[in-house]
């Protein structure tokens, strides 16, 4: 089974998805991931306003199978939360690069984008 | 096959290609569907969905109450879709109360409030169903790996239930000596199962003996001026292992399992170091399997100025052969649900006692009992990590020990660990799913191989049996753990082995669509986690 890996983003070899658009970043987790987990129940993410850290977890998917945390992609202040997962965690499931999205962040270091992985070489890891 | 001599003597099967004794297994084979007795009285086997008296039982009525039209089945009742299901509480019988004044402000209080009002028979009826739709240890075996759900012989609770057991807590030292007595000795037959110097009797579970262990280690390392700030524990460990380590303030250091499920030597030596307080280990651990290295590794964690913690979560598998003060353990907990016999805590009363070597003792929590010139006295230890729960422990649990202990004796205690391995090796035996690790002892974890293991447990509640713990330990693919334990008779494991091969037979989708047959059906995990309904009452949905 083949995965969507959309060109246009940066990945984390944990699973997560960056799509960089000038200072500010989307977060979220990709389609291997929400399949490997399955049936997501519960996401817990940080507030506006709070900073990540690039490499550190800034969040937990709860799936009937499993908890996990998720990791930052890059460093920065989050600028909105994807508040309707808190009631349909099954976005995440249905469009994880979509509808699914996690957060947005002002991204702090705009460096930290090429320690990323480029879809060619997420598409080798999960395959 | 042979008869059994209960066929022999009461009748004769009517269809010889489709006999089959009582008590064997429905489901490898077809039931007879009738015999004559040799009264000449001829009877029919109830099959599923029949009745004895020969016709098909009707699957539901409907019933004109007068106040509205109900199908009815059993004790379960039909939607508008037909779907059968359980009636909640409040739809049997409620009431609306008023409120009256209330001293709290008013938006904390209601007006009214609906109460579930069953006349006391619906109320005994209600329970009993619920208990019905239930499966429990003593409704057939029960082989979760890892819980030990064992059968709890009723004579430990008619010990526990004796008026003379119920003393108040509070009674001075002097008016208590039989009890205080009875905590001595049981101190001591643990320390002795155990090999241990000194045991306390207090955490009131085998979680809370966790903790209450690794919090006197840390007591002997601050004692010491000793700073650690890690304990090492296996992947293959038990959940509260690192629980108990997180809470204690300590960085969790996980220990990956070698090639053959056992602890990995090398990465223990590279693990421990001056940091490391405690190592916390099972043994035979979670794959049953022995640590054949434990005086190696023991060795390791003390050149390292590390302890070494056993989890007694296995020791059913040892008693009265091995003990894990002669392993080199320095501190242990015992499940005295698993190891004895009382019931899991779940959540309300157990009992998880501590054993510790002689130089930890100072440690242990307050109070302790000894013996003092022929008089037997509560007191707190010099060093004491403090109150960990209270007066004498949880005193049923451990009464419940004590009688299983005196009951069995030397004996009888090596002779539960021999029927709990013999147990578990002749299960193994009889199944056909892969069994990748071994040689076990009390325990074992098969593999689902190509079917999903919680597929395939959901469909063993349809052969009738309790599943084993799944998907666990992660060493091996769609785990199985299963641990049949010492009070299974062959007979009960023969059924369990017909129900796991008649799963290992069946289709992706009987599984995806299992169970089937027991009172809830396949539940809709996702849907139940993301919108829980936590209430007696019915919710509208919304």
């Amino acid at each position: 089974m083949s995965f969507d890996v959309p060109d246009d983003l940066r990945y984390l070899e944990s699973h997560e998805w960056v799509r960089v658009a000038g200072d500010t970043a989307e977060i979220g987790i990709t389609a291997f991931a929400q399949d490997e987990l399955g049936d997501v129940v519960f996401v817990e993410l940080p507030e506006e306003g709070a900073e990540l850290t690039a490499g550190e977890d800034f969040g937990v998917v709860e799936s009937i199978k499993a908890v996990s945390d998720v990791y930052a992609p890059v460093s920065g202040t989050v600028t909105a939360v994807n508040d309707r997962l808190r009631d349909e965690p099954e976005l995440l499931n249905e469009d994880p690069f979509g509808d699914g999205w996690m957060l947005e962040v002002e991204v702090a270091d705009e460096s930290e984008t090429a320690d990323l992985l480029s879809p060619d070489a997420y598409r080798d890891q999960i395959e | 096959m042979p008869q059994t001599s209960s066929s022999r003597r009461s009748g004769r099967w009517r269809n010889d290609t489709r006999r089959t004794a009582f008590g064997e297994t429905p489901w490898d084979k077809p039931r007879p569907t009738s015999f004559t007795l040799d009264s000449g009285v001829s009877l029919r086997l109830v099959l599923l969905g029949e009745t004895p008296w020969d016709k098909p039982r009707p699957t539901s009525f409907t019933l004109d109450t007068g106040v509205s039209r109900v199908k009815y089945d059993q004790a379960r009742w039909t939607d508008d879709s037909d779907d059968l299901y359980e009636p909640l509480l409040s739809e049997k019988a409620s009431k609306t109360v008023d409120i009256e004044d209330s001293p709290l402000p008013d938006d904390l209080t209601r007006d009214s409030l609906s109460l579930p009002d069953p006349a006391e028979p619906e109320l005994a009826r209600h329970y009993t169903r619920l208990s019905q739709m239930n499966y429990g240890v003593e409704s057939g075996p029960f082989p979760l790996g890892s819980c030990t759900m064992k059968y709890n012989p009723s004579f430990t609770e008619d010990v526990a239930a004796r008026a003379d057991a119920a003393i108040h807590p509070d009674r001075p030292d002097s008016t208590v000596q039989g009890t205080l007595a009875l905590c001595h000795r049981l101190q001591d037959y643990l320390g002795r199962i155990g090999g241990m110097d000194a045991v306390t009797l207090q955490p009131p579970a085998g979680a809370a003996g966790e903790f209450t262990g690794i919090q006197i280690a840390k007591a002997y390392h601050d004692h010491n001026d000793d700073e650690r700030s890690e304990v090492v524990i296996p992947d293959s460990a038990h959940g509260t292992n690192f629980a108990t380590a997180a809470m204690a303030g300590y960085e969790v250091v996980e220990l990956p399992s070698g090639d053959d499920g056992r602890v990995d030597i090398e990465a223990l030596e590279a693990a421990v170091g001056d940091d490391t307080a405690a190592l916390m280990l099972t043994n035979p651990n979670t794959l049953g399997l022995f640590e054949r290295d434990i005086e190696h590794i023991a060795d390791i964690v003390h050149d390292a100025g590390g302890l070494l913690y056993y989890d007694g979560a296995n020791l059913n598998a040892l008693l009265g052969r091995a003990r894990p003060g002669d392993m080199g353990f320095d501190v242990m907990h015992y499940n005295v649900h698993k190891t004895f016999a009382t019931p899991h805590g779940g959540g309300g009363p157990g009992a998880g006692p501590v054993g510790v070597r002689e130089e930890l003792a100072q440690f242990l929590p307050n109070p302790h009992v000894r013996e003092r010139g022929g008089n037997y006295e509560h007191y707190e230890p010099d060093h004491s990590i403090g109150k960990i729960h209270g007066f004498y422990g949880n005193w049923p649990v451990l009464l419940k020990t004590f009688a299983y202990i005196a009951r069995l004796g030397d004996e009888g205690l090596r002779d539960a660990s021999a029927k709990a391995v013999l147990n578990a090796n002749y299960l193994a035996e009889q199944i056909e799913y892969e069994v990748p690790f071994g040689p076990f002892h009390h325990e074992f974890v098969a593999s689902a191989g190509e079917q999903d293991a919680a597929d395939a447990a959901k469909r063993m509640l349809d052969y009738g049996v309790h599943p084993p713990t799944t998907k666990w330990p992660e060493i091996v693919d769609e785990a199985l753990m299963t641990e049949p334990t010492e009070g299974e008779t062959k007979r009960s494991l023969d059924q369990l082995a017909a129900a796991f091969n008649a799963v290992a037979g069946d289709s992706d989708a009987e599984l995806a669509d299992a169970p089937s047959r027991p009172a809830a059906k396949r539940i809709d995990q996702a849907t139940a986690a993301r919108n829980p309904r936590l209430s007696w009452q019915a919710l509208d949905d919304t």
